[in-house]
């Protein structure tokens, strides 16, 4: 109850006083961060936000490719032969390749006819462009110019010519963002090319990958090529994901240390493909203790023991 | 060091202009650089000019927004800027009267701490979150924008400068 006499009288209208102010913008935005990072809400805002700054972050993307790319226009022509000589040897090799692989679906298709196996997974593909590096320093992600108009959906896997560069994590409806595998809360199941051996890949933050939960005598050498294992359900299996870098087997621990480097490359703007499956899974039977839905598999924060090794 | 100078009388401030200096600052601050840590943050630093300039339109509400625009657009965790520039804007206003009596390279100074604050919420709430630690490199952003305090200053205040007439009869 104000006392007359003892507060200034209201000639300037001042609002709020600053530290009013500071306590429900403060805690507006905790409550962002609390319902974005533990609930996981905010998909709705996030992309109602993201219509108004996608024009802006084009208008500031543009410039600075036009810019990047002004070198490459003027040192132009023998770059140009000499990546067409490299294009067109390399297309007759996977033109030969192609060629043996038609041949080679109706055999596969035709022995797991025989072997009363099911049919392998289709897989649907879109291709897109990287626009640029997300600018957040705390994760590893890109930016691609295709969105949920196109058909992305979060949890499809992203390759490049080479490899898995990393999995589609949100969509936009113009774009979407991309963690790449080398990104701390990436994970990826995976199956070791030579030995059959089946493990979890997590990414480090650094650049590298890490084979966790292999016991410290699992068969991985140095030199061992990484595939995708497919049993998440979202990745198709098959693809190439790493190599073994190193291979600590007598650590001392219960698990070895296994670190690998991706074989895609993340160039600056590069085409990749985000391959996803043209059917879906059949149901997974029922468990019986009830375990939580893998609906984008890879991410950390669902806990699910993957199969540790396979002797 | 006080200026006890009395400083240039500046013409009033159009809200479009101030309007106008953000968006750019925020377009300049979505240029895609890359994992290249030293650039400035242009957002935090004409966000916080204004602020300490024209505490009376533009606070801690329009902190709020831009952080809310740059966390989706740089696909950072929703909310992460939004804190720190709300909480840069409230230093920023309750320092201005102080503020305003330094010559603009002192302010500078001043504005270090400030911008190291937001490095350090930011940084905070990704580790709290479970984020990577992204290397002593990230602070460098700190210095840089700071350093670019003076330029900006007479930028920004530039459409409010009248021409200088000595007139030695005009009372002030």
């Amino acid at each position: 109850m104000p006392v007359p006499g003892h507060q200034p009288p209201p000639f300037f209208k001042r609002g709020l006083p600053l530290s009013a102010k500071l306590t429900i913008y403060l805690a507006l935005s905790l409550a962002l961060l609390v319902a974005d990072l533990r609930l996981r809400y905010l998909d709705t805002l996030r992309q109602g936000v993201a219509i108004l700054t996608y024009p802006l972050q084009i208008a500031a993307a543009t410039p600075a490719e036009f810019v990047r790319n002004t070198g490459n226009y003027f040192s132009g022509l023998v770059g140009l032969q000499r990546e067409n000589e490299r294009l067109s040897v390399s297309q007759l090799e996977a033109a030969q390749e192609l060629l043996r692989l038609e041949q080679l679906k109706a055999e596969n298709a035709q022995l797991r006819g025989l072997l009363d196996m099911r049919a392998r997974v289709k897989v649907s593909s879109i291709a897109a462009e990287i626009l640029f590096t997300a600018r957040d320093p705390f994760s590893h992600r890109v930016i691609l110019d295709k969105g949920t108009s196109q058909g992305v959906a979060p949890g499809l896997a992203v390759v490049d010519a080479a490899g898995v560069i990393g999995q589609v994590t949100r969509t936009f409806p113009l774009h979407s963002e991309v963690t790449l595998l080398s990104d701390k809360e990436q994970a990826i199941p995976v199956v070791v090319a030579r030995s059959g051996l089946r493990a979890v890949m997590f990414g480090t933050g650094t650049g590298l990958m890490e084979l966790r939960f292999l016991a410290a005598n699992a068969d991985v050498q140095v030199g061992d090529q990484i595939l995708t294992s497919g049993l998440d359900g979202v990745f198709v299996p098959g693809l190439p994901v790493a190599t073994v870098v190193r291979a600590d087997g007598d650590t001392g621990e219960s698990f070895g240390r296994i670190i690998c480097k991706p074989i895609g490359g993340v160039a600056k703007n590069g085409s990749v493909l985000v391959l996803g499956r043209a059917e879906p899974l059949p149901e997974r039977p029922a468990a019986e203790n009830a375990s939580p839905e893998r609906s984008a598999a890879g991410r950390i924060g669902r806990k699910q023991s993957e199969p540790e090794s396979q002797p | 060091m006080i200026n006890h100078r009395s400083s240039r009388i500046l013409l009033p401030v159009r809200i479009g202009f101030i309007w106008i200096s953000l968006a750019i600052a925020l377009v300049l601050h979505f240029v895609p650089i890359g994992r290249f840590y030293a650039v400035p943050d242009f957002v935090a630093l004409v966000l916080a000019f204004w602020c300490v300039r024209e505490p009376r339109l533009v606070g801690m509400g329009t902190a709020f927004l831009l952080g809310v625009a740059v966390d989706v657009a740089h696909g950072a965790a929703m909310g992460q800027h939004a804190l720190a520039y709300v909480a840069l804007a409230f230093a920023c206003a309750s320092m201005s009267r102080r503020l305003l009596w330094f010559s603009p390279a002192i302010q500078a100074l001043h504005m270090v701490p400030l911008f190291l604050m937001v490095q350090l919420i930011m940084l905070v709430v990704r580790l709290m979150a479970g984020g990577r630690f992204p290397g002593w490199e990230y602070f460098f952003a700190t210095f840089t924008t700071a350093a670019l305090w003076l330029p900006v200053h007479y930028l920004l205040l530039l459409p409010q400068m009248r021409p200088v007439d000595r007139d030695e009869n005009r009372p002030i």
